[in-house]
């Protein structure tokens, strides 16, 4: 992406935030796509409860991780957010 | 039967009171009223009228029921219509309510600096939530008729006044408190008879843990029996995949990158205070959807297990001592519905549930959630729960999509580029005649359905996959992203979507079957190739024209930084709650 652009690389914020992202998204692919699509079958080699693995992330257990997944987010951000603003307020810039 | 009725009655028309009731409270004064319910909503709260925005009647009524027959591949719709709810809160809902504009429409619009490219997304966003909208009036009416004895077409309209009447009203701000009511009345007309199904099939009160029980009083869990159950009678096991791997991916995909661009769940969004609350309302609003749809995939298998335990090999007419093995009196109770259908054609008075040509019984998909309490032998009044359920799920969305209709008329299309020079109070006179307008075209669309509704879902999802979905997101995470990039990928998305699943569902130029299908994708999985097309297009064609003016580029980049703290007097002010 666009390196000379100066705004957003003053902080680290938007490059925490993508970073944040990508792990987040890589853990929500893995638990569905993963776990409850393309590694199904050797997955439901094992079993939780008396449900076959993988079958039991496709139907409940990837519902499970996205809750958490979101509120984890939501949670991270806001503490992003916080060390943003008191660097951007001793930075002395203007808020946007 | 008509103690049931009085019953259905009672918490229909209870249910209905309390919408006006909410509706003559919450009344919009303003635009930002109508558009964003001033953006007083408490993300808890938003969550939950998220949830009920969402969950339609199809997910209420039909998607157990799909399950339950499809088994493993029915896992597209749990994890298609959960999992976009990650997609909308990492890479969507936070940055268009940091934007701070009432539409989506109004981000493509400014953002791609594009009165073109903003009417390409009002007519998007018109027509995905019209084929949507037809659906849930039909269910309106099928709830009347088949409940409450009324004419289906008198149930549309009445529907069709009820949502008119507090989304004229109100707003989003009307909307936003029924659906709060919607969400609390359908979670637990959808719980009640979920518990008690599971007590009996598996002796758990939790259908989530049920689901991973054994059957009551043996040592074989539910999902085992069923296995062996199904490929005793010739069906494929219940936890085996009858799709390929590879469709099932890329229906999941197409559902979720759908989830994520449909304009009436992004609009939810933008009526929370602050950015970082539209982040937890996504994560409130995705618990509140979980706990339906944790809740289907159990009842779904039980529902099977215990159609097949109970009615396979039942005596219809028992003689004398073979009471133990009767048919069930709830089977023929809902035969005459035409929900279920038995045909002895081995004359040897049982009935025989099969997957092969000797298979005697016809059942539709939704009995499995119609049925449960009568299955459960539960009282009378729980069916009215179940039917005023049904209704709050397919009210609630219609109202969320009746709002983007109104808005991208009135608010995209009048205020921002026909006639300019509006006032605010014209702008919100134009909001309620455009709600009026498009009630009247969603009661048309209910009483005549359109031959394409059962292609409905597949078009609403593959459509803003493939249009919407993309543009927001290089929109938000590219600022070389331009004009030109965005109209060519939705252009290139909507077309090769729309007319792939035109093909196949609506004209029908090649049969609906793996063997035809491009690459073994179905038309409900081929969003997800539209999207990647999308993408496809649209960054090489960003790359090859100008960039964005450096005004347009600051925009983005103001997108990206924390919103300055307001002070909690002036965005309280005015406020009702």
């Amino acid at each position: 992406m666009d390196v000379e652009q100066a705004p957003e690389t003053k902080g680290g914020f938007w490059r925490a935030n993508v970073r944040l992202t990508i792990l987040l998204l890589a853990v929500w692919a893995l638990v569905s796509f993963g776990f409850g699509i393309v590694l199904r079958e050797p997955l439901d080699a094992f079993s939780i409860g008396g449900a076959p693995l993988g079958f039991w992330f496709a139907q409940q257990g990837a519902i499970y991780v996205f809750v958490v997944l979101i509120f984890v987010y939501a949670a991270l951000m806001s503490r992003l957010e916080r060390k943003e603003r008191r660097r951007a307020a001793q930075a002395g810039e203007r808020p946007q | 039967m008509t103690g049931q009725i009085v019953w259905t009655a009672i918490f229909v028309g209870g249910s209905f009171a309390l919408y006006i009731g909410i509706a003559i409270w919450a009344r919009a004064a303003s635009t930002g009223d109508f558009y964003v319910a001033g953006h007083h909503v408490h993300p808890v709260l938003n969550g939950m009228a998220t949830a009920a925005d969402w969950m339609s009647a199809a997910s209420f009524l039909s998607m157990a029921g799909i399950i339950a027959f499809a088994g493993y591949w029915g896992s597209v719709y749990l994890m298609g219509w959960t999992g976009g709810f990650v997609l909308l809160a990492l890479l969507v809902a936070p940055y268009l309510r940091r934007f701070d504009k009432f539409t989506v429409p109004d981000f493509i619009g400014d953002r791609y600096y594009s009165n073109v490219a903003r009417v390409i997304a009002v007519v998007c966003a018109i027509f995905v939530s019209f084929t949507y909208i037809a659906g849930q009036m039909r269910g309106v009416g099928v709830a009347f008729s088949g409940f409450l004895g009324i004419d289906a077409q008198l149930g549309v309209i009445i529907g069709g006044l009820i949502v008119l009447f507090y989304a004229g009203l109100g707003g989003m701000k009307g909307v936003t408190y029924t659906q709060v009511a919607q969400y609390c009345v359908l979670i637990f007309a959808y719980l009640t008879p979920a518990i008690f199904i599971s007590m009996i099939v598996t002796g758990n009160a939790i259908p989530q843990l049920g689901f991973l029980s054994n059957v009551a009083g043996t040592d074989t869990p539910v999902l085992a029996r069923l296995d062996t159950v199904l490929t005793d009678l010739g069906f494929t096991a219940y936890t085996e995949n009858t799709r390929t791997t590879h469709d099932v991916f890329f229906i999941t995909l197409a559902l979720m990158a759908g989830t994520a661009g449909l304009p009436h769940v992004i609009i939810r969004f933008f009526t929370v205070p602050k950015a970082s609350d539209a982040r937890l309302s996504a994560g409130w609003a995705l618990l509140f959807i979980a706990i339906l749809y944790t809740t289907a995939p159990s009842i779904a298998a039980f529902a099977r297990a215990n159609f097949i335990e109970t009615v396979n090999e039942s005596v219809y007419d028992p003689a004398p001592g073979e009471e133990a093995e009767a048919t069930p009196g709830w089977f023929k109770e809902w035969e005459r519905t035409g929900l279920l259908a038995w045909d002895d054609k081995n004359d040897d008075g049982r009935l025989q549930y099969r997957a092969d040509e000797s298979n005697e019984l016809t059942v539709d998909r939704d009995i499995m959630v119609l049925a449960n309490p009568s299955i459960a032998n539960l009282p009378g009044w729980v069916i009215g729960l179940v039917v005023a359920g049904g209704l709050a799920a397919a009210l609630s969305t219609a109202a969320g999509l009746l709002l983007v209709i109104s808005s991208a008329i009135s608010h995209d299309l009048c205020r921002r580029v026909l006639f300019q020079s509006m006032t605010d109070t014209q702008e919100l006179l134009a909001a309620r005649l455009a709600a009026l307008g498009a009630v009247l075209v969603a009661i048309l669309a209910g009483l005549y359905p359109p031959d394409f509704v059962a292609a409905v879902v597949a078009f609403a999802f593959g459509l803003a996959a493939s249009s919407f979905f993309p543009a927001i997101l290089l929109g938000v995470f590219w600022d070389r992203m331009n004009v030109f990039g965005a109209m060519a990928g939705m252009i290139t998305g909507i077309v090769f979507t729309g007319a792939y699943i035109l093909a196949f569902k609506v004209f029908g130029i090649w049969p609906d079957s793996a063997d035809y299908w491009l690459w073994g994708i179905s038309p409900e999985g081929i969003g997800t190739l539209g999207m990647a097309l999308n993408f496809a297009v649209a960054v090489p064609v960003a790359l090859l024209t100008p960039a964005p003016p450096a005004h347009i580029r600051a925009m983005v980049h103001a997108l990206r930084t924390p919103e300055p703290i307001i002070e909690p007097a002036s965005h309280t002010a005015g406020g009702a709650v």
